[in-house]
């Protein structure tokens, strides 16, 4: 099986991107490659715990519990986060909070690499 | 040793998003990448301006005084201080009339590397050689 790493740039509201990068991850997953993501950007907005899912706005917590839950390992850029008023104990558990070497790290030893960007 | 090639590709505006202010910081972390990699293990980016993303590099920029952010300048200059490969699109610096002395460098911070204003093909060939290609 492979090894996937998506870069995850874009806001959680906004347009479909971001749900798309979680959809392709699932997908990925589900068949059984392993796969990380990299939250950076306007996309570590998302990383926020107790959001609460209205119908009309993309959610992002709930999909990010479920692909924790598949393995997947998510972490998002603690510069990024803490700009946007998010602080690490308000975070999704299980989610790492880390430094743009991460990204780099994954892609390292990634076969495939997708940067989803953002704006 | 082994050592993956990376071509961060920036077509993006500096200042319009944020897209391609990340692509210069997470360039430059590859400067401590090696501590999350076994001995011998490193990651190699070449920073490509392309397109839009040659605008909004030239030196003389004031955005701490005016916005009290850091300016696209101190991170070019952060990235040739790491010995970063920066490599800026001469015909699309043509294309926009952007003089090529304009570009900055970090020679007065000791920086031994310098922006590259090279042909279209230079920066094809930094893509052909990469393992991954990162657009911003």
């Amino acid at each position: 099986m492979g090894n996937l790493t998506i870069g995850c740039y874009p806001g959680l509201v906004g347009s479909m991107t971001y749900d798309f990068a979680l959809k392709l991850a699932d997908a990925a997953a589900t068949k059984g490659h392993k796969v990380s993501i990299w939250f950076s950007g306007n996309a570590t907005g998302s990383v926020k715990a107790n959001q609460k899912h209205l119908k009309d706005y993309s959610t992002g917590e709930k999909y990010l519990k479920a692909l924790l839950e598949k393995g997947v390992e998510i972490c998002t850029c603690e510069a990024c986060t803490v700009a946007r008023g998010v602080k690490k104990d308000e975070g999704i558990p299980g989610i790492q909070w880390n430094a743009m070497h991460w990204y780099l790290a994954k892609i390292y030893s990634a076969d495939r690499v997708l940067l989803i960007g953002g704006e | 040793m082994s050592d993956v090639k990376l071509a961060f590709v920036v077509q993006k505006p500096q200042y319009k998003g944020e897209t391609s202010r990340l692509a210069i910081t997470h360039a430059i972390a590859y400067q401590t990448v090696e501590i999350l990699l076994e001995d011998g293990q490193t990651v190699t980016p070449k920073l490509c301006f392309i397109g839009e993303g040659v605008l909004g590099l030239q030196k003389g920029q004031n955005a701490m005084d005016l916005y009290g952010i850091t300016s696209t300048e101190s991170h070019m200059k952060n990235a040739l201080l790491v010995d970063l490969d920066v490599l800026v699109c001469k015909e699309d610096l043509a294309k926009y009339g952007i003089p090529e002395d304009a570009m900055p460098n970090a020679e007065e911070m000791g920086a031994d590397k310098s922006i590259q204003i090279v042909p279209f093909t230079e920066i094809q060939k930094a893509v052909e050689e990469a393992k991954h290609v990162l657009f911003f």
